[in-house]
């Protein structure tokens, strides 16, 4: 653990802090049908276009029914519009390009997986981008579902605030308004600027086919140059908004460890603060919009505090090394570098492995499957909280929200009064649909482990034995119910049965938690507000930050230490105290 | 922020406005419009807006940072990772993109710590004698290659990533303790003088970027084109 | 004025009467033995699987609890140590039972009062009457609504009802605990009788205006036996998280089955026994164990204050209550005006000024005739005269129409009484000073009353409101609390600030009518406060009823009595003080219990999770933090612990954490540091603790 590291921390949370406020006061004008920005004069003109085409009405809003089918039906159409275009890519434009290269065969279970896969926003990759994907599938198929996946994030959470916000209303926004706003004023204006910086350093932006290269040392002896084949294609535009939109599927198998795909250390801090970038102005936006900026900083305090804990204790493992390494003679001065590149190191390695799992984004910079074992643990546990911290855009917000409601309904009594969240109380119905949201994270996670880990075609996958094999599924699944999609890629679950069950998880982990916290916000919406007093439950605050922290750890964290002490835990203890290898 | 401002944020008050009275088939059909309205502006008009600029701009990035040698002949990307076995070479690290710095198939062992593949790796020969294709060089083969390849004693510690494989396989860096560890084989094979490499390495030493961000490595590419050069 | 039945301050003399029975409820210890008997009898009753079904927590436990007495069958197939099993399943069974037992004792401290009451409800025969007006003994019970008795001195009321004939005094001890007579009168706010009540003189004529089985009694019984009580909203609420942590534990260790079989984990280290042992130890049994016990003991709380709370709820939106409406007259003021400044008309000598209020104030029994008569004493030492040493002198009593009051005494005529009564009295102008002053007086908020003999205007008597002493500090807790009090009276606007800045109430409502009341509690629910207020009256009956929290008097009406949520039997308007800390106190203790619950779990995992895994994965022993001996006394010592905890906190849930009157803020950190990280850390002494002495005992 170097100081340079502790100051790239430093660093990086402190420009994260200063990011939060513009971001979240631009949001809070994006996200607000009525709001005026500094980009109107280009994009309302393409904003009224876009109402005329799909008929809508933006002075008119939803109730949270019919917020639900709209997100329902409109992930669903696009969905199938991404698993056509996957089946059909060899049809469609620029196949040529990179044909003779895409060796992966695309079966209906794989396209199935990718569809869901990026339409819940996870963007678990159970194929390698440069030998499966055609420019077409990458730039419409798959690039699309990064920017539609990440505004319906967005518009949840904007809606669960607004209910928040809203005194005794039936309507909580309009989701086809929210939708065409995102995607007008954030994220295609961002995303243009920040794909730009991209291939300033160094990152591919092209239609050219794949380019053989007769490399520099050639044996002398052959006939037969020896070649390498470099992947083209349109990739910055798809990177800016992966990132941006925490999606993370990555255009290379390598993902963000692909020096095309992430050349610089400097291009993998602006990767990373972009990762965290909306996620963290929507608390702004939350505590703007509930009038209660304290407590919107409450919320972002309590989500670095987690951010830097979980950052801290995988950094330190990884500079550990591995003793086994140590053993033959190796000297790890940075630490464990196997799956690491050399440009980021271990701390810039453990960095990102913390962001891209604290949110859902999922690309990675390093190979999560070769940490040492808690340095692995730790993006694991991320995904298992939830993705809370900071969390994909929309999905982070409305994640902790509802370990919000659910920490003020244990600790709220506490101050004498029936629970309230900032002037609204929370009762049965807000309980129950809370608790459902936080039971189907548990439930997919473990249960699915549980029938792969006892399963044929579970085990069969597996790329490591022993206790890593066990973390290997575990991550898996945590990954997809999550909608995070990084992996412990020793995995290959590019069979029917992984793809499949996958895919459920995905499905379960996103859509049937999304219905429960929109219901959450009608019911929140409908509520009188509570003018705050002395008296309040305060949502701010040291005690606050305290409490919110511990209830994550002690409900989220913990319910998983059973299993991960069979994962990552014992094979710490092992790979520390014994010479056992599976 | 200005008084002004701070008032008009306070008057911003979350109303609701009336409510529309869209039905399940209106919704369907809206969703269909949409998934293809939008997927023209995102996946149509952005990036390709991103790809005029970037062509206009930054054209060398844009179309993968092509290095050329003095005859310019292109030898490779000055960000992909090549692999050099030859003596003379600067070696990268070892890789597990196919059999070795093969861009169609990028990514790390995905081994996890305790993996005795990983340390012991796997030694089988097919019957004709060839290695059977489920051999793995573990990180024990490894060193030993390296310390023989360097003419290194078995008490020389060896530096993490000469003997590690990176996670995209590709990696175009090496750190450098493991160049400098590497000179004397290639002065040998070269007939030049350590200290000359040394300066060379020095030279070809990417600092972290800004001074801060990232670590320091050695670009095996740029520095091995570099003594091609040197050559003539 | 004020008449006898004002006797709002209970008497220290609890009588020999059925009241004596309340009074040994209220006094009695927590572990009585009369309470706890007949409670471990009930809990076991409690086991039956229909009514545990409604608690998930307990429920799971208990068919835990089955299914580990069912293992013990199986303990030699599954290589178990049978005295394990045994232990395991005797404390997952003594965990339920503990739990039952916890409810039974609440609801045995409320039964014990029942049954006082009950006994003081004599088999009283009624003496009805027909419509010829025929009067004849009938049983009580056959008393119907509409139905009209009889009754004189020495009768037990045998049914509630309202008076249309007559006046009685009434013994309402049977109900109030207080044993100083109440009159009840026909017509107005005093003509509710109740039922097990006993007149004490004259003879009334009463209407029944409620069946049998639906007395004010009856209810009472009911509600502090807890029969029928129903879960608040905020307990189902919190039943439904702890289902819900239930269920995510269910599959926690549902799941840890068939990982364990991956692992490679010894099928004895996750046998059925230690996973159901595993799966208790996590659910919330300690607060799912205690939440019913919780919530009787708070509307138990409220009777030992002799508040009875008409429902669960009731109680609970007492804690929610922001804004308190305060009657002035008795609850800020001490209910009666008193004297405290004679001042004399110009060239009046101040002490003929008192003297002469003295002797007009000689027979008015009301507190400030009596007030001016003491404070005459004290000022000018003149000696208040008894009636019989003036012979001659004829009292004159104040009427509505006159206005004043005054005698007759050797031809003088002395009247004391409103500026203007007093004015058309002597038929002619005061004194400038006289105005002056009485302007003076109304506009610092004090009553003046002009004194008179003859035509000569003598001077003025300031009345004054006095203040309860302490009252500032305790709406100053209030305000840190987040509670607002308002003040209600019917003076007027002047006179009302200025008591309200004295009292230092945060707001006040002057010349209050039933109307603005109710129209003022509108006003702040719709501003989305919750309202407090007490009330007696049959026009004050819509404004309790809007109210979230309406304390009826127990002297008011029988409308006024329906219409609120709580009646207090002391009718004592402050009480409604006592009734917001009372639903804070019950709100703070389930919080904490609840905080301090799940707080538990951490050392519980710490203790069970090596121990499955030690044996087939010896390197895992540095988890085992605790030290604890082996893996079957780690896994009893958390079990015990689990079971043990909600016995020794049945007196928390019973007495109700302490409540102090802070900030929520304040509160919070305070809660939190005790119940918060005290439920973190109490586990990990105490499982181990355990573990010694299961190991010295060889248990394990």
């Amino acid at each position: 653990m170097t100081a340079s590291g502790w100051i790239q921390l430093a660093l990086y949370v402190g420009i994260l802090a200063l990011l939060t406020k513009p971001m979240g006061l631009f949001l809070v004008k994006v996200l607000d049908a009525r709001g005026r920005t500094f980009l109107d004069p280009v994009i309302k003109p393409v904003e009224r276009l876009m109402y005329r085409i799909l008929g809508v009405d933006p002075q008119t809003e939803y109730n949270w029914k019919q917020y639900a089918v709209a997100m329902l039906l409109f992930s669903l159409v696009s969905c199938i519009f991404t698993y056509a275009i996957l089946r059909l890519q060899a049809c469609l434009p620029w196949y040529g390009a990179a044909q003779g290269h895409l060796s992966t065969v695309m079966t209906p279970d794989l396209a199935f997986n990718t569809a869901v896969s990026f339409t819940t926003n996870t963007n678990w990759q159970s194929y390698g981008g440069e030998n499966t994907m055609s420019y077409f599938s990458q730039m419409v198929g798959l690039a699309s579902h990064n920017f539609f996946s990440a505004a319906t994030g967005i518009a949840i959470a904007a809606a669960l605030v607004r209910a928040i916000a809203r005194d005794k209303a039936k309507t909580i926004g309009n989701f086809w308004v929210d939708l065409v706003r995102i995607n007008l004023y954030v994220l295609i204006p961002v995303c243009i600027v920040y794909a730009l910086f991209l291939v300033s350093q160094g990152m591919i932006q092209n239609f050219r086919p794949y380019t053989d290269i007769t490399v520099l040392e050639q044996a002398p002896a052959t006939t037969q140059p020896a070649v390498q084949t470099l992947q083209m294609g349109p990739m910055a535009s798809q990177v800016a908004i992966k990132m941006l939109g925490t999606n993370g599927g990555g255009y290379a198998n390598a993902n963000a460890a692909h020096p095309f795909e992430n050349p610089t250390p400097l291009s993998n801090f602006i990767q990373m603060l972009s990762i965290f970038l909306i996620p963290s102005g929507l608390t702004y936006y939350l505590g703007r919009t509930v009038k209660s900026q304290k407590h919107g900083w409450a919320v972002w305090a309590s989500m670095a505090v987690l951010f830097i804990g979980a950052t801290t204790v995988c950094w330190w493992a990884e500079s550990r090394g591995n003793p086994h390494f140590a053993e033959l003679g190796v000297v790890q001065t940075g630490g464990n570098m196997e799956g690491k590149e050399v440009r980021f190191g271990i701390f810039n390695s453990a960095l990102f492995a913390n962001i891209t799992t604290d949110a859902s984004c999922g690309a990675v910079n390093s190979m999560h499957d070769s940490y040492t074992p808690l340095g692995g643990m730790m993006p694991m546990l991320n995904i298992q909280l939830g993705e809370i911290i900071f969390g994909g855009v929309g999905a982070g917000l409305y994640g902790m929200l509802v370990f919000v409601v659910v920490t003020i309904f244990i600790a709220g009594l506490m101050v004498g009064r029936t629970p309230e969240y900032l002037g609204k109380k929370i009762e049965a119905y807000d309980v129950k649909t809370a608790s459902l949201a936080i039971l189907i994270l548990t439930h997919s996670i473990l249960i699915f482990t549980a029938w792969a880990c006892i399963s044929d075609w579970g085990r069969a996958g597996l790329n490591n034995n022993g206790p890593h094999g066990f973390s290997e599924m575990l991550y898996a699944y945590s990954s997809a119910a999550g909608n995070n999609g990084s992996a412990f890629a020793g995995l290959n679950t590019n069979t029917p049965w992984w793809n499949t069950t996958m895919a459920l998880a995905m499905l379960f982990g996103r859509f049937l938690m999304i219905v429960p916290i929109i219901a959450l916000a009608g019911s929140l919406a409908g509520k009188k507000r509570i003018p705050q007093s002395a008296g309040s439950f305060p949502v701010s605050g040291v005690t606050f930050v305290v409490l919110l922290v511990g209830t994550i750890l002690i409900a989220g964290a913990l319910t998983f230490l059973p299993a991960l002490a069979l994962g990552p835990i014992v094979e710490h203890f092992l790979m520390t105290n014994t010479t056992q290898l599976f | 922020m200005s008084k002004i401002q701070e008032q008009r944020a306070k008057q911003h008050t979350e109303v609701a406005l009336a409510q529309a009275s869209d039905g399940i088939i209106r919704h369907f059909w809206m969703s269909i419009v949409a998934t293809i309205a939008l997927a023209v502006l995102v996946s149509g008009v952005y990036p390709l807006i991103v790809w005029g600029l970037a062509q206009m701009i930054f054209p060398n990035q844009a179309n993968g940072s092509l290095l050329k040698d003095k005859d310019g002949k292109i030898v490779g990307s000055a960000l992909i990772g090549q692999r050099f076995t030859d003596p003379r070479f600067f070696h990268p690290r070892p890789s597990a993109a196919g059999s070795g710095y093969d861009p169609m198939a990028s990514g790390g062992t995905n081994l996890g710590p305790t993996s005795d593949k990983l340390i012991n790796g796997i030694h089988k020969k097919m019957p004709d004698g060839k290695d059977d294709p489920s051999s793995f060089d573990g990180v024990k083969d490894l060193v030993a290659a390296y310390r023989r390849e360097n003419g290194l004693d078995a008490v020389t510690r060896i530096p993490a990533d000469a003997v590690t494989r990176s996670a995209s396989g590709l990696d175009p860096h090496i750190s450098v303790a493991n160049a400098l560890l590497q000179v004397p084989r290639i002065a040998r094979a070269r007939n030049m003088s350590q200290e000359q490499l040394r300066t060379l390495i020095d030279r070809y030493t990417q600092g972290p970027d800004l001074g801060i961000l990232g670590e320091a490595g050695v670009n095996v590419l740029d520095i091995n084109l570099a003594l091609e050069d040197m050559k003539q | 004025m004020a008449t006898v039945t004002q006797t709002s301050r209970r008497s220290s003399t609890h009588t020999e009467l059925s009241s004596g029975s309340r009074a040994k409820a209220q006094q009695r210890s927590l572990f009585d033995m009369e309470i706890v008997g007949p409670a471990i009898k009930a809990s076991l009753a409690k086991l039956n699987p229909l009514l545990m079904v409604k608690n998930p927590v307990m429920f799971v436990t208990e068919v835990g609890a089955a299914v580990t007495t069912v293992e013990l069958f199986f303990a030699r197939t599954h290589s178990e140590p049978l005295g394990f099993v045994l232990q395991i399943a005797l404390w997952l069974w003594f965990t339920v039972l503990f739990a039952n037992l916890a409810e039974a004792m609440a609801e045995g401290r409320g039964k014990a009062q029942a049954d006082g009451l009950r006994r003081s409800r004599t088999k009283a025969s009624a003496r009805k009457i027909d419509v010829n007006g025929i009067e004849t003994l009938v049983p009580a019970e056959t008393l119907r609504k509409g139905d009209t008795f009889v009754c004189t001195a020495n009768d037990v009321i045998p049914a509630d009802g309202e008076i249309i004939e007559g006046a009685a005094t009434v013994n309402e001890s049977a109900i109030t605990g207080e044993s100083a007579p109440v009159i009840r009168e026909a017509g107005g706010d005093r003509s509710a009788v109740t039922g097990g009540t006993t007149v004490l003189s004259d003879r009334i004529i009463v209407r029944v205006t409620a069946d049998p089985g639906e007395s004010f009694m009856d209810r009472m019984i009911g509600l502090i036996e807890g029969a029928k009580r129903q879960k608040t909203p905020n307990e189902i609420a919190l039943n439904i998280l702890l289902a819900a942590l239930t269920i995510i534990f269910l599959i926690v260790i549902m799941t840890l089955k068939p990982f364990g079989i991956y692992s490679g984990l010894l099928p004895s280290s996750i046998s059925i026994t230690i996973l159901v042992a595993l799966l208790v130890c996590l659910i919330p049994t300690t607060i799912g164990g205690l939440l019913s016990a919780i919530g009787i003991a708070g509307i138990d709380r409220m009777v030992q204050h002799n508040v009875l709370a008409m429902s669960g709820r009731a109680v609970e939106a007492a804690g929610d209550v922001d804004v308190l409406l305060l009657d002035k007259t008795g609850t800020i003021t001490l209910g009666n005006r008193q004297a405290t400044e004679f001042v004399p008309a110009p060239g009046v000598d101040p002490r003929e000024l008192a003297d002469a209020a003295q002797l007009s104030s000689l027979a008015d029994e009301t507190p400030e005739g009596r007030s001016i008569v003491v404070l005459a004493k004290e000022q000018f030492g003149l000696r208040g005269r008894e009636l019989h040493e003036l012979p001659h002198a004829t009292f004159v009593p104040f009427t509505a129409q006159t206005r004043m009051s005054g005698v007759n005494i050797n031809g003088t005529q002395i009247r004391k009484g409103a500026a203007d009564s007093i004015a058309t009295f002597v038929g002619s102008k005061f004194p400038d000073e006289v105005n002056k002053a009485v302007d003076k007086i109304a506009r610092s908020g004090g009553t003046p009353l002009v004194v008179a003999s003859n035509q000569r205007v003598l001077g003025t008597i300031h009345l004054k409101d006095i203040v309860k002493a302490g009252l500032p500090d305790r709406f100053r807790r209030f305000r840190a609390m987040g509670i607002k009090t308002v003040m209600i009276t019917g003076d007027n606007r002047l006179t009302a600030a200025s008591i309200a800045a004295e009292a230092g109430v945060d707001d006040f409502l002057a010349q209050a009518t039933p109307e603005n009341k109710l129209a003022l509690i509108r006003k702040e629910q719709a501003a989305g406060h919750l309202v407090a207020m007490t009330g007696d009256g049959t026009n004050d009956a819509p404004a309790l009823a809007q109210a979230d929290v309406g304390v009826a008097m127990n002297t008011g009406t029988q409308a006024a009595k329906e219409a609120g949520n709580m009646v207090d039997l002391d009718s004592n308007p402050t009480k409604l003080i006592e009734v917001v800390e009372i639903g804070k106190q019950l709100l703070m203790t389930r919080g904490a219990l609840t905080t301090f619950s799940i707080a538990n779990d951490v050392a519980k995992y710490f203790a069970i999770i090596p121990a499955i895994m030690v044996a087939t994965f010896p390197v895992i022993k540095p988890l085992n933090i605790m030290g604890l001996q082996s893996p079957h006394s780690a896994i009893l010592s958390a079990v015990i612990f689990n079971a043990l905890i909600i016995i020794i906190l049945i007196p928390l849930a019973l007495r109700g954490v302490k409540f102090r009157p802070l900030g929520a803020a304040v509160i919070l950190r305070r809660n939190l540091l005790i119940y918060g990280l005290g439920g973190v850390t109490i586990p990990f002494i105490g499982i181990k603790a355990i573990d010694i002495i299961v190991n010295l005992m060889h248990l394990a």
